[in-house]
């Protein structure tokens, strides 16, 4: 309709808000990520979809800098170097491609977490660097790339598709020669404040901590919380004794993509800690878990895909004694990585070959897989050693033995290179581990319903358990430890589907509800804790804790009560299900051994930014970060409107003089004399 | 224009710039009370039907054009009081500044608040990079848009003129004039993106109001003829 009194901003501007953008990131040496004018980068639409439209971008069209729409296949290395090597791109948007890019896409790198695991030049030189095995072939580095354009994620099909109706209207080249005004355009804004590496933006930042009265921080360091619990109750404030042995359990539970907070981490991530968090399950129904010789702890390490975070802070922690445990107490180490895809159901055990030429670590070692080897009879799993000369894929375990030579095992569904062809992509998502539901189920039915992916994990867990229950020095049979699958089932669904579904809404506390947001994301931010650390931290007091009789008094204090031994438990009080006929809930208290700890890297606790030893990686702040679309007027036309006001104004200028100099011409009624002065 | 006006006839007397200010101050009242209403009858009514809103709207504008002039009237009121507190004041008994320059000067107020009121907030969009049309709309709104208040600002100086001139001697055909005459033109807005139906038709009221209000100023076809062949 022509008069609906709207603003005149709507008229102009479409807003796209459904977008996710690429940020900055800092490390040591090294910025990466893109960066953004600080009023926005405006460029003329252009949709890319085969490579041919791409000359048009970079040779012939005649109206630079273009703002380009890719479609997501091909956004490879080839030709994002190209579009960074000229100065006719301001920016891009990517359009996610559907379905996934068949031959595999990852932004990481080939070789992930180099230099900072535990193969250098001084540790199995032969294995440093990728040399024997590169782990993430399809790998191009495109998120360690640094851009310096805006670079945005369409997440919607529908928005993506205005801007093509957009470009079709105005945009396409007629004949070969030119589109003619106005333009659809496109402006992008995502200016970063950190620059260069994070030795100069923490240092600008404390300088401003420490002298200005509103300090202006260009940066934050990535941190967030390890969730760790163990089997039998341990004094969390004290210290274990030195002859108390543990066997860790650990699992990364982030993942990473180009784009800001998009980190589904299906294959990556959230299959390693759901299988971990069911075997956690398993062992603690287990009758004599009291009577264990070895005490069993499943951490869930955070910041792994940023160099390690998580790992190299609980190491630092043990060694400096701020840790209930010390690097001693460790009898051995289990890891789980990616293990959804598997092959002919074959579970690879990988170790790491250099600290096996010690004789007694040898031993021990052989004594962890052969446990493990038993632990699958009777499971549809097939545990085989991924060869001696094979080091370790990147995993957590490398950092604990930077520090000491333990025995340990890490479990994946690769050989050699990973199985997952979109590590640390915005594709890997429940499709890539084949999670697939029937059609017409409602959101409840899809919770409950058991999937085969989940079948397949929890018949890892099961294994996992029972090789842990022989670890620890359990002696009766094994065949009672089963891994339920119908846990694991409504685990993945909320790790990767919907977070805010029924059975976690009943087991978090009553104030933080509000963190069930939609598409359940693992990006490692900079506020902590996310979403991912609570849940799991809750999903792992509901499976592994027990309900008490407490008051919510009693449950939010705990120290009042004298028989609740605050030192070995942790009291969380829940909000518990939703009666079937009613709206509200019954909270209960739950006593559980699961904890927090701290996973900021050493380096920033140290203050050494420039560190190579520890983790040093930093997010950039931004002010806003938005997308729209609008057309773009000629420069003639806005040259005419100028000219035409111009003009207007002298002549009006001109006139009003003369008229004002002859009024009395003009107007000649008989007036006062001496009274009007015109 | 309006800035040619106010800067060669009303800036250097003190006296003519506290009622252009004034005047627009009144303006401005005026625009408050109705939008006012516009915002309760809004509230109370159905968002979700289009057709009432747009009846809304229409009536919303008549209701604002009406209670324009109302406080036009209002003013001149004031005016003519203050017109014979200045001859108490005054040495030679006599007014410094007559009825008719009130009327010019208000008018000028008028326009220049509704002027302001209709540019302002288009310029602080035009800034951006982008322009009118990705919805539809015409690109050369920003000009239309100028050209418009431009003539509004014309029309109620001129309307200020015959308003103030038909209070006085008491010829309320006039006055009834230029409410209608208020009323066509924002009638004639409706027509929007059509900018022939309600530039042109608005251009040429404006040409009839000047005319019509130079005439009761004093002016005639003979002054005129002077006027341009001295230059």
């Amino acid at each position: 309709g022509s008069c609906q009194g709207n603003s005149v901003e709507r008229k102009i501007y479409i807003p796209l808000n459904k977008t996710a953008p690429c940020v900055r990131l800092l490390n040591a040496t090294h910025q990466i990520g893109c960066q953004s004018s600080i009023s926005g980068d405006t460029g003329v639409i252009h949709v890319v979809e085969k490579e041919e439209d791409l000359n048009w971008v970079l040779a012939d069209g005649p109206h630079p800098p273009y703002m380009i729409l890719l479609d997501g296949n091909l956004f490879n290395r080839r030709v994002m170097l190209q579009l960074k090597g000229t100065s006719r791109v301001s920016g891009l948007a990517v359009a996610i491609a559907k379905p996934s890019p068949p031959q595999g896409f990852s932004p990481g790198l080939k070789c992930p977490n180099d230099g900072f695991g535990v193969y250098s030049k001084d540790y199995g030189p032969q294995f440093a660097h990728c040399n024997k095995t590169v782990w993430n072939p399809v790998g191009s580095g495109l998120s360690y790339e640094d851009f310096d354009f805006p670079i945005f994620l369409l997440e919607d099909a529908n928005e993506t598709q205005v801007i093509k109706q957009c470009y079709q209207d105005h945009n396409v080249p007629r004949d070969g020669s030119g589109p003619e005004y106005p333009l659809c355009a496109m402006q992008l804004f995502s200016h970063m404040h950190a620059v260069t590496s994070t030795v100069t933006c923490m240092r600008r930042s404390s300088l401003q901590s420490t002298f200005s009265i509103n300090p202006e921080v260009v940066c934050d360091p990535l941190l967030d919380y390890n969730v760790w619990s163990t089997l039998q109750p341990i004094n969390s404030s004290g210290k274990v004794d030195p002859e108390k042995e543990v066997i860790i359990v650990a699992t990364r539970i982030d993942s990473h993509s180009f784009f800001w907070n998009i980190a589904p981490g299906a294959e990556s991530a959230v299959s390693s800690f759901v299988t971990h968090l069911a075997a956690a399950e398993a062992l603690h129904k287990v009758s004599d878990i009291h009577l264990l010789q070895r005490n069993i702890m499943f951490t869930f390490f955070q910041g792994e895909t940023f160099d390690y975070i998580g790992s190299s802070r609980m190491v630092y922690d043990m060694e400096k004694d701020k840790f209930p445990l010390r690097l001693d107490n460790i009898h051995s180490f289990v890891e789980l990585n990616q293990v959804a895809l598997r092959n002919d159901s074959i579970l690879w055990m990988h170790t790491d070959p250099v600290s096996r030429m010690n004789e007694s670590v040898e031993v021990q070692v052989r004594n962890l897989l052969s446990i493990l080897s038993d632990s699958s009879v009777g499971a549809n799993v097939t545990l085989q050693e991924a060869g001696y000369s094979q080091p370790l894929p990147p995993s957590s375990f490398q950092r604990f033995l930077r520090a000491r030579h333990i025995p340990g095992v890490v479990l994946t569904d690769h050989r050699t290179a990973f199985q997952n062809r979109y590590y640390q992509s915005m594709y890997d998502t429940p499709e890539n581990i084949r999670l697939q539901y029937p059609e017409g189920l409602s959101p409840e039915e899809t919770l409950e319903y058991v999937t085969d992916t989940a079948k397949s994990l929890a018949e890892v867990a099961t294994v996992v358990a029972r090789a842990l229950y022989r670890l620890a020095g359990g002696a009766n049979n094994t065949s009672a430890i089963q891994a339920d699958p119908k846990t694991v089932s409504r685990m993945l669904y909320g790790f990767l589907i919907k977070m805010n579904n029924s059975w976690f809404q009943s087991i978090i506390k009553p104030d933080i509800k509000g963190i069930l947001g939609d598409v359940p994301q693992h990006y490692v931010a900079v506020s902590s804790p996310v979403n991912t650390t609570y849940l799991v931290q809750y999903v792992l007091a509901n499976l592994t804790g027990t309900v008490v009789n407490l008051t919510k008094e009693e449950c939010l204090n705990p120290e009042k009560t004298p028989s609740s031994e605050k030192e070995m438990y942790e009291y969380a009080w829940v909000q518990g299900s939703l009666d079937p006929n009613s709206t509200s809930r019954v909270p209960y208290c739950v006593r559980s051994t699961v904890h927090l700890s701290k996973a900021l890297s050493p380096a920033f606790e140290l203050r050494q930014w420039g560190s190579t030893e520890y983790s040093t990686w930093t997010e950039s702040r931004w002010k806003e970060i938005r997308a729209r679309i609008f057309l773009v007027a000629s420069k003639e036309l806005e040259i005419i409107t100028l000219v035409v006001g111009i003009a207007i104004l002298i002549f009006s200028l001109l006139a009003t003089y003369f008229i004002n100099a002859k009024a009395d011409v003009l107007f000649s009624v008989p007036r006062d004399p001496g009274a009007v002065a015109y | 224009p309006a800035l040619g006006l106010f800067l060669f006839t009303i800036a250097r007397d003190p006296l003519r710039i506290i009622i252009l200010i004034a005047g627009a101050f009144f303006w401005l009242v005026s625009l408050l009370l109705s939008s006012l209403i516009w915002f309760i009858a809004i509230k109370a009514s159905n968002p979700q039907d289009e057709l009432l809103q747009k009846g809304l709207l229409i009536f919303g504008v008549m209701f604002s054009v009406l209670l324009q002039e109302a406080f036009r009237f209002l003013y001149y009121k004031l005016l003519r009081k203050a017109i014979e507190g200045l001859v108490a004041l005054s040495e030679d008994s006599c007014s410094p500044i007559s009825i008719q320059q009130m009327a010019y000067v208000a008018g000028v107020g008028f326009g220049l608040m509704s002027g302001a009121f209709s540019t302002i907030n288009l310029l602080a969009d035009a800034l951006g990079p982008g322009t009118v049309g990705i919805h539809g709309d015409s690109q050369l709104y920003f000009l239309t848009s100028a050209f418009m208040t431009m003539v509004m600002i014309f029309l109620h100086t001129f309307w200020a003129i015959l308003f103030f001139h038909g209070c006085e001697h008491q010829r309320w055909w006039e006055i009834t004039a230029v409410v209608v005459m208020h009323l066509a033109v924002s009638g004639l807005t409706f027509c929007n993106p059509l900018y022939i139906g309600s530039l042109v038709p608005s251009y040429l009221l404006m040409a009839t109001a000047a005319t019509w209000a130079y005439l009761l100023s004093g002016g005639s076809a003979q002054n005129l003829r002077r006027f341009l062949l001295c230059k």
